[in-house]
């Protein structure tokens, strides 16, 4: 098919702002990373890997974000990948009521994050809030905490809240690939006198492997994305215990105008995203079942 | 029986965990702080609208609410001319061209905005659109354009190219081909990006975080981020503000419930 050579015209508008507002950011992170820059002053000077050693061996906050964010993903992950596939079974079939709760589930998706950060900042607060007295009065008053204020737990509480906010989302990809499934298989099967949970093993989950990688992946990235939520729940303490590395990131840059640093812990996490994408992407390629 | 049980128990208690929270914030709204200190998660015994009044006149949160319109709107007709854009070229093109383009411009929905929002803060900075709702428009465009593309190339790749070829045989321009035959055929993947990037720009915190200052041109998250602040633990106050900044997305929500869910599933999936 021929292609008028005007058909490039078509590309400049998206070249122009792709390469002003994220190319030249993007490697511009490297290039500071290897900087002094304070942020303010149109000087610095170069440093080599400095950064990157003071991070890795030196700054404790560094390491204890980077275990955060690991234990924020794995928590997040589980509980998200979980619950939403246990709905999505639940709610599959494509009746009134089902549809219902698929509206309701998906419902927290659409606030902010800065809203969904003081919606729970006031059920976990610790005289005011709903989640003690709740506890108190279902006679678990020993549960009771200060959710957000004990640094063993805080970290676990915000992760909670971005699996309540997102797994009606997750949710809706499974339901999709489980609709994918073709009916055909299940009767066949029963018809082989598989009960429900061989059914289960043997052709929905293989059948929707890759809609399980989607939503690890799409999770994962988010949980790496979650910076609007801390930020507004606990801006990364108490006492670092919620500091993310994308929390870490903007307060090296913005509260201690460390940017060249804060380039540095950039360049980390863009390394850590990278590999975890590539990770996903070779699982989707061989999770792909013909049927 | 018992496994029905156990379904139903299972999508009640998360759609309690849901509901309630909803409720307690409506109900939050209408008490004034005496009650609310008095009884913070009874139901009202006082009801009153001063709450929001006072939002709006002390405030001025009409100003954010226009603000966040105004960035929305903006970004979303941008987001879609300009990815419409390169999704056609994608279209159009074949073999590694088409592969090259469509990885370039795809990239940017895998990496989170905190790894390049240093660098990005310096060109911001020096294009002088700090503090600037153009600038703002104009940086959410470039970083929603990659979902975009990826839903709106996939869609447009399912366009049978007898068509297109019909086209190009009348003797059509590529911008006829693509205003007459193209987009009219890829408006419900349009209408999916579309509504799937206003939610992102609507709730969007990082970016007016980075680059808009002054009180008067901040949008609703960022304003509403500054509550925490200004009323600490006064909820009536707070919540009165969350509902602002949600009515708006509900409205859309109950009406188009369909291409938000169809925008998770096509930004997600296509494997």
């Amino acid at each position: 098919m021929k292609v008028h050579k005007s058909l490039y015209l078509f590309l400049i508008p998206g070249f122009f702002l792709y390469f002003t507002f994220f190319i030249v950011p993007t490697l511009g992170a490297f290039f500071y990373s290897i900087t002094d820059w304070d942020g303010v002053n149109q000087q610095f000077n170069f440093v080599g890997l400095f950064n990157y050693t003071s991070l890795l061996t030196d700054d404790t906050v560094f390491i204890t974000s980077i275990n955060n964010n690991l234990k924020f993903l794995l928590f997040v992950v589980f509980f998200q990948t979980l619950l939403s596939l246990i709905f999505a079974l639940i709610l599959m079939k494509n009746t009134k009521t089902n549809i219902f709760y698929r509206a309701l589930f998906f419902f927290p998706t659409i606030l902010s994050s800065v809203s969904v950060a003081f919606i729970w900042s006031f059920i976990y607060a610790p005289d005011l809030g709903l989640l003690n007295p709740l506890l108190q009065s279902i006679g678990l008053g020993m549960l009771t905490q200060s959710w957000l204020g004990n640094p063993d737990i805080a970290i676990f509480s915000i992760a909670f809240v971005q699996v309540w906010f997102h797994t009606g989302q997750v949710m809706v990809i499974f339901i999709a690939g489980l609709q994918n499934v073709p009916k055909e298989l299940y009767e066949a099967a029963i018809v082989d006198g598989a009960n429900k949970w061989q059914r289960f093993t043997k052709i929905t989950w293989p059948l929707i492997a890759p809609a399980t990688t989607i939503v690890v992946g799409y999770t994962t990235i988010q949980s790496f994305k979650a910076f609007d939520l801390i930020f507004a729940m606990t801006g990364g303490g108490p006492a670092y215990s919620t500091e993310i590395l994308a929390t870490f990131i903007y307060n090296s840059a913005f509260s201690n105008y460390q940017f060249g640093y804060a380039s540095a812990a950039s360049v980390v996490l863009m390394v850590i995203v990278a590999g975890l994408t590539l990770v996903q992407f070779r699982l989707v390629n061989r999770n792909k079942v013909e049927y | 029986m018992t496994s029905r049980l156990v379904k139903f128990i299972l999508v009640a208690v998360f759609g309690l965990i849901i509901i309630i929270p909803v409720t307690m914030v409506v109900l939050t709204t209408v008490k004034t702080s005496e009650d609310f200190y008095m009884n913070p998660i009874g139901i009202p015994n006082s009801f009153t609208m001063q709450n929001m009044i006072q939002l709006f006149i002390g405030n001025h949160i009409h100003l954010n609410l226009l603000n966040s319109l105004i960035v929305t709107i903006s970004t979303v007709f941008l987001c879609l001319l300009v990815a419409s854009f390169i999704s056609y070229v994608i279209m159009r093109l074949k073999g590694w061209r088409s592969l090259l383009l469509f990885g370039l411009f795809i990239l940017g929905m895998f990496l989170p905005a905190q790894v390049n929002m240093i660098p990005l803060y310096g060109v911001v900075n020096a294009l002088g659109l700090n503090n600037s709702l153009f600038g703002l428009i104009l940086i959410s465009t470039t970083s929603f354009m990659s979902v975009v593309v990826f839903i709106v190339a996939g869609f447009m790749k399912t366009i049978p190219k007898s068509l297109i070829e019909a086209s190009v045989v009348d003797g059509a321009s590529e911008w006829q081909i693509y205003r007459k035959v193209v987009m009219p055929l890829s408006a419900p993947s349009i209408a999916t990006a579309a509504i799937f990037v206003s939610v992102m720009v609507w709730n969007d915190l990082l970016y007016p975080l980075l680059f808009i200052v002054s009180p008067e041109k901040k949008t609703l998250p960022l304003a509403l981020l500054d509550f925490q602040g200004e009323y600490f633990t006064n909820y009536p106050m707070i919540f009165s503000g969350v509902i602002i900044a949600s009515i708006p997305m509900i409205i859309v929500y109950l009406f188009m419930q369909r291409y938000f869910m169809e925008g998770i599933t096509a930004g997600s999936n296509k494997g």
